[in-house]
C-alpha cells in the first residue's frame, strides 16, 4: 500500500506585503520628522527638569552665545515692521524696512544695523557678527531694543525667551536681565533641554504622589 | 504578487519546429528588500532625537528703590550660595561673619544635601530663603543648574542677587587656595 502523498508545499513566503509595510513605515517616519531649522547662531543649551514645552509662536527670543554676544530673534513680521519704522524716525538710521522685516534675528549695534541688514542672509552667522552691545552697563543697547519690542507689541504680551549657551559668562546674562527689568518684562522663560528629575528628591516625591507641578 | 502570468495563452500549440523558450520565473525574492526597509527604519528611529526644548520660568523681582520696600528675610533661615568659576560653589548660612569662618566650599553635587539639611533645620519653611549670588566668572549653565536645584528641592523662595565685593574676593581667594592646595 502506498502512503497518501502529502502535497509538497513551498517554504518560500511571499515577501511583497512585508516589503510594502516596511517602506510604508519608512516613508511615514521620514515625512513626519520635523527637521530642526539650521540655526545661524550655534548655542548649546543647558539641561533642566522643567517640563513645559517652550513656545514657538509669537516669540521674542534673546540669545546669548558662548562668547557672551547677544542677539535678538523675533518672528512677528508686523511687529518688526513697526520697530523698523520707529527706529527710522527716532534714530534716523535709514533702515531698509523690508530687509528688517525679513531678518529672523538682529545682532548688531544700532549704528551697524544698516550694514548688518545689507549682508546676504547666508552670511549672517553668529560667530561673524558683533552682537547687540550689552557689556557696557551705561550703554546697554538691549534695553532700547526691549523698549522697542514692548512699544511695538502695544500691550500684548509676547513670550519672552532666553536662550543661553552653557559657556556664556554670567555678566552677559546679568545685562540681559537688567534690560528686561528696566522695561518691566519681569517674566521670562529660559530655553533648556529636558532632563529627568533625580530620584529621591522632593520634586521626585511630589511627582510620584501625582501632585501637579506649578509652572 | 510579484509574479506575472507567463504561461502561454490557452495552451496554444506551437508548430513542431518551434523551440519552446525556457520559462523564467519573474518572481523576485523580496527578503533583502524587506531587510533594507527595516534597517532604514531602525536607523531613522535611533538617529532621531525626540527631544523638544523645554522652558524654565523665571520671575524677576521689581527693583525696589527704597530700602523699606525690600523683602526682609530672617537671618536664621537664609542660606547664600555663591557661584565661582570652574563649577565651584560656595555657601554660607545666615550672615557672613567678619572672619568668614562660616564660608564653606561645595560643589554642584553636594549642594543639594546642604540645601535639604538647611531646609529641614529651619523651623518654619516660610522663613527658608535661598540667595543666589553668581560671580562674574561663573557660566550661564551654572546659573541654570542652581535655579534648577531650587525646583528640584522645592525651594519656593529664592532670589538672584548681585555679588558684593567682599564676597567676590572671598570666592577668588578660596579658588586660588583650592588650586594651590594639590601642589603642596
Amino acid at each position: 500500500m502506498g502512503r497518501a502523498k502529502l502535497p509538497r508545499k513551498s517554504t518560500s513566503i511571499d515577501m511583497t506585503a512585508m516589503c510594502d509595510v516596511a517602506f510604508l513605515l519608512l516613508s511615514f517616519f521620514i515625512l513626519t520628522t520635523k527637521f530642526k531649522p539650521s540655526e545661524a547662531i550655534a548655542v548649546t543649551i543647558p539641561k533642566s527638569v522643567a517640563a513645559k514645552v517652550a513656545p514657538t509662536k509669537d516669540i521674542v527670543q534673546v540669545i546669548i552665545d558662548k562668547d557672551g554676544k547677544v542677539f535678538l530673534e523675533m518672528d512677528d513680521e508686523e511687529v518688526k515692521e513697526t520697530m523698523a519704522n520707529t527706529l527710522n524716525t527716532t534714530k534716523n538710521l535709514g533702515l531698509d524696512v523690508k530687509a528688517f522685516k525679513k531678518s529672523p534675528f538682529f545682532g548688531a549695534s544700532f549704528g551697524g544695523l544698516k550694514s548688518f541688514l545689507a549682508l546676504p542672509e547666508d552670511q549672517r552667522k553668529g560667530n561673524l557678527l558683533p552682537g547687540i552691545p550689552v557689556k557696557d552697563s551705561s550703554n546697554n543697547e538691549l534695553t532700547e531694543w526691549m523698549t522697542l519690542v514692548r512699544d511695538a507689541y502695544q500691550g500684548k504680551k509676547p513670550s519672552l525667551l532666553l536662550k543661553g549657551d552653557n559657556l556664556a559668562k554670567f555678566p552677559a546674562f546679568k545685562s540681559v536681565i537688567t534690560a528686561f527689568k528696566k522695561n518691566d518684562f519681569l517674566k521670562f522663560q529660559m530655553v533648556t533641554n529636558p532632563e529627568a528629575v533625580p530620584v529621591g528628591t522632593e520634586l521626585w516625591k511630589k511627582a510620584q504622589s501625582g501632585e501637579k507641578r506649578e509652572e | 504578487m510579484a509574479e506575472m502570468d507567463t504561461s502561454s495563452g490557452g495552451g496554444h500549440k506551437k508548430g513542431p519546429g518551434v523551440k519552446k523558450g525556457k520559462k523564467l520565473s519573474t518572481r523576485v525574492d523580496l527578503t533583502p528588500m524587506v531587510d533594507l526597509g527595516f534597517l532604514l527604519i531602525t536607523f531613522f528611529i535611533f538617529t532621531t532625537t525626540m527631544s523638544q526644548a523645554t522652558a524654565m520660568k523665571l520671575i524677576l523681582p521689581k527693583d525696589a528703590d527704597k530700602p523699606e520696600d525690600q523683602n526682609k528675610a530672617k537671618q536664621s533661615g537664609v542660606i547664600t550660595i555663591l557661584l565661582g568659576k570652574d563649577n565651584n560653589v560656595f555657601y554660607y548660612e545666615g550672615e557672613l561673619d567678619n572672619s568668614a569662618s562660616n564660608f564653606k566650599s561645595s560643589n554642584f553635587h553636594d549642594i543639594r544635601e546642604v540645601l535639604i539639611n538647611k531646609k529641614n533645620s529651619v523651623r518654619d519653611v516660610k522663613d527658608f530663603v535661598v540667595i543666589l549670588k553668581p560671580s562674574d566668572e561663573c557660566t550661564y549653565k551654572n546659573v541654570v543648574d542652581i535655579l534648577d536645584e531650587m525646583t528640584i528641592n522645592v525651594c519656593t523662595r529664592y532670589a538672584l542677587v548681585d555679588i558684593t565685593d567682599i564676597e567676590a574676593q572671598l570666592v577668588m581667594r578660596s579658588e586660588a587656595m583650592a588650586t594651590a592646595a594639590p601642589a603642596n
